[in-house]
């Protein structure tokens, strides 16, 4: 359960401020598949960061599960983001020296997971995500969906609540697009909360809510219940 | 994260841009090479140079005439002339406790001659106890008899070269050489020693004092070697020394009397600075090594700005990030002091084995100091870019690409 309240984020660039967040409000439920739409600058990314609590916001409240975040430290704030948030971008943003595995094993590292539980769960994601036989590869010999894939695969190694997408088919080809988007599909279906940002409208009237922004405020919103 | 796997992810950080990461470790190596090295130079010549004066032997008082407070002063202007010391000086030693033997030792330079060769060589005139007080062996033959110093007697020890370049191929023993005008028969060769103290002692014709008193005409002593009975009486034995000449010079305290330990004890004192000195040296180069991983850590950061934002979405606290980094840096000298130690040992090997005389040993103090210098400079140098990563805001680290 995602619950803002009047969240504000500022940016000053020299003497000017820029509202990337101004004043919203959001409550997303869990298993939700939510689209966040809006043109370029609207402050979808910067939403999706402080949901992902990678920012912090300058006012406002935010409750995950029903517990204020916005007063926890780093250490606090990274223990939420590995137990309970997965993260994939537009970029992919996969370790170029890694493979593929270890890619995805990352997060159960730095969570301190025993290598021998960590093998048996990274085989499990390799397999749940068709990359068996492109294990040891590294990122640059994959293609852009493979890549995309490592890096859900990643993102959702240790069972997050949350997904968060900030644009994932961005830098893929329509049919490539579709078949990370089923993936995803897939998972909220399993009960995983999805929060995408796409530009694409087809795209976005897949998800079963719709949030429209402009100029860092919520303009539309499907689920919103008057 | 376990230690395993952070070691794990900073060595393929470290694989991942495999020349830059080869060139610090080099940087690092030569240093703690460098500490190596240099030290076990400092230790050879230290060790050469002490072993060169214990090989006189370690219970030695030197008696010289004339008093020297201050070495290289001017000698006094009023006051008289210091007395000679004279052989009857040096048999006059022997009546104290402390004193085990006495060599009197008086030095001049004749013509010495066999057949149709000869050569202008350093004559030595002393005593049977000579051998003894210097430590010297025969290569054949005997040396001077024991006999009544006062007395001369034809007869000569060779050095080793005079042998060679006087007799060639033909033996030595019996043969009558002779030196100024004087013949001496040929009683032993000495064991070849090479230098000791300035004094070639394998190109010398060694006869009895008294002949060469008289050889030269002059009855002074050029010094008089004085072994102590123990290491423990040095003191004392230098103290009666000084006593029995003061008597017998008229209450005059006119002798310099140096001990082979003190000497000894200086040199060491002295190659010991020069050894600290070196490795103080050395150890700068491990602090600029330490600088370049710095730099080294600070380039690996604003390139991977996207890696670090990424660990951080992934969970990763800003501790965790300082960590990862810190044990680039801790890697990247440790591997380097690793290389460093084994090229230096390596090169103190070789050395030794090209110059033999200079036993290259690097102290361990040194190892260690070296080894521990290079880890902890790392270390140091590795955590303000370590810190500048776990505070990179990973919003704007995810956004640059
Ligand atoms: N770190 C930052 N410093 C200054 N301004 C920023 C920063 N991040 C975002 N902004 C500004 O905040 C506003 C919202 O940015 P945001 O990235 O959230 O937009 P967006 O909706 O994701 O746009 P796009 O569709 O192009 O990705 C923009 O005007 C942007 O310039
Ligand atoms: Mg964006």
């Amino acid at each position: 359960m995602i619950r803002l309240r009047g969240i504000q984020r500022r940016f000053v660039v020299g003497d000017q401020s820029v509202h990337a967040l101004a004043d919203v409000s959001l409550d997303i439920t869990d298993g939700e598949y939510v689209a966040i739409m809006g043109p370029s600058g609207s402050g979808k990314s910067t939403l999706l960061h402080v949901i992902g609590l990678l920012d912090r916001p300058d006012a406002g409240e935010y409750r995950l599960s029903g517990r204020d975040v916005t007063t926890l430290d780093d250490d606090g704030l990274a223990h939420i983001r590995r137990s309970q948030i997965g993260f994939i971008f537009q970029f992919f943003h996969l370790v170029p020296r890694l493979s593929a595995a270890d890619n995805i094993a990352l997060p159960l590292v730095l969570a301190g997971i025993a290598p021998q539980r960590r093998a048996s769960v990274v085989a499990r994601a390799l397999e749940e995500f068709g990359l068996m036989d492109r294990a040891r590869h590294r990122p640059d010999q994959l293609s852009g969906g493979q890549r995309q894939r490592v890096a859900i695969a990643r993102a959702t190694v240790m069972e997050p609540a949350v997904l968060l997408a900030d644009e994932p088919t961005g830098n893929l080809d329509r049919a490539t697009g579709f078949e990370v988007i089923r993936i995803l599909e897939a998972l909220t279906d399993k009960g995983i909360t999805l929060v995408m940002v796409t530009h694409d409208p087809e795209l976005g009237r897949r998800a079963r809510r719709q949030i429209h922004m402009r100029d860092g405020r919520v303009v539309e919103d499907s689920g919103r219940r008057q | 994260m376990t230690l395993a796997d952070v070691l794990r992810f900073a060595g393929t950080a470290l694989r991942g841009y495999r020349r830059r990461s080869l060139l610090m470790l080099l940087a690092m190596a030569i240093g703690v090479a460098a500490v190596i090295i240099l030290t076990a130079l400092g230790e050879g010549a230290r060790r050469y140079v002490t072993g060169e004066f214990a090989s006189l032997g370690t219970h030695l008082l030197i008696v010289l005439p004339g008093r020297s407070e201050t070495t290289g002063g001017p000698p006094p202007l009023m006051g008289e002339t210091p007395r000679d010391l004279t052989l009857d000086d040096a048999l006059s030693l022997t009546r104290s406790l402390y004193v085990r033997r006495v060599a009197p030792i008086s030095v001049g330079s004749a013509p010495v001659s066999w057949q149709r060769r000869e050569r202008e060589v350093s004559i030595v005139g002393s005593t049977a106890s000579f051998i003894h007080v210097r430590h010297l062996r025969m290569a054949k033959g005997r040396f001077l008899p024991a006999m009544d110093p006062r007395r001369a007697k034809p007869v000569c020890v060779i050095g080793s070269t005079v042998r060679e370049q006087l007799f060639g191929p033909e033996a030595a023993l019996g043969q009558w050489l002779r030196v100024g005008d004087r013949r001496f028969r040929v009683l032993g060769v000495l064991a070849s020693e090479g230098r000791s103290l300035g004094i070639d002692l394998d190109d010398v014709v060694i006869i009895p004092v008294a002949s060469a008193q008289a050889l030269f005409d002059a009855p002074s002593l050029f010094r008089i070697l004085v072994e102590a009975r123990g290491r423990d009486v040095i003191g004392r034995a230098e103290q009666e020394v000084r006593r029995i000449i003061q008597r017998r010079h008229e209450g005059e305290d006119d002798i310099t009397v140096i001990a082979q330990d003190a000497l000894v004890a200086t040199f060491d004192r002295i190659f010991r600075a020069l050894t600290y000195t070196a490795a103080g040296i050395a150890a700068i180069s491990l602090a600029v090594a330490g600088i370049l991983i710095m730099n080294v850590m600070l380039v690996a950061i604003s390139q991977r700005t996207s890696e670090i934002g990424l660990l951080k979405s992934l969970g990763a606290s800003g501790r965790q990030v300082m960590v990862l980094f810190l044990a680039e840096a801790g890697l990247l000298s440790a591997s380097g002091a690793a290389l460093g130690l084994g090229l230096g040992l390596a090169a103190t090997q070789l050395a030794r084995q090209l110059w033999p005389v200079l036993d290259m040993v690097p102290p361990l103090w040194a190892v260690l100091a070296g080894l521990g210098v290079a880890l902890a400079t790392g270390l140091v140098f590795g955590v303000m870019p370590a810190r500048r990563a776990a505070r990179l805001d990973p919003v704007r680290a995810l956004s640059r690409r």
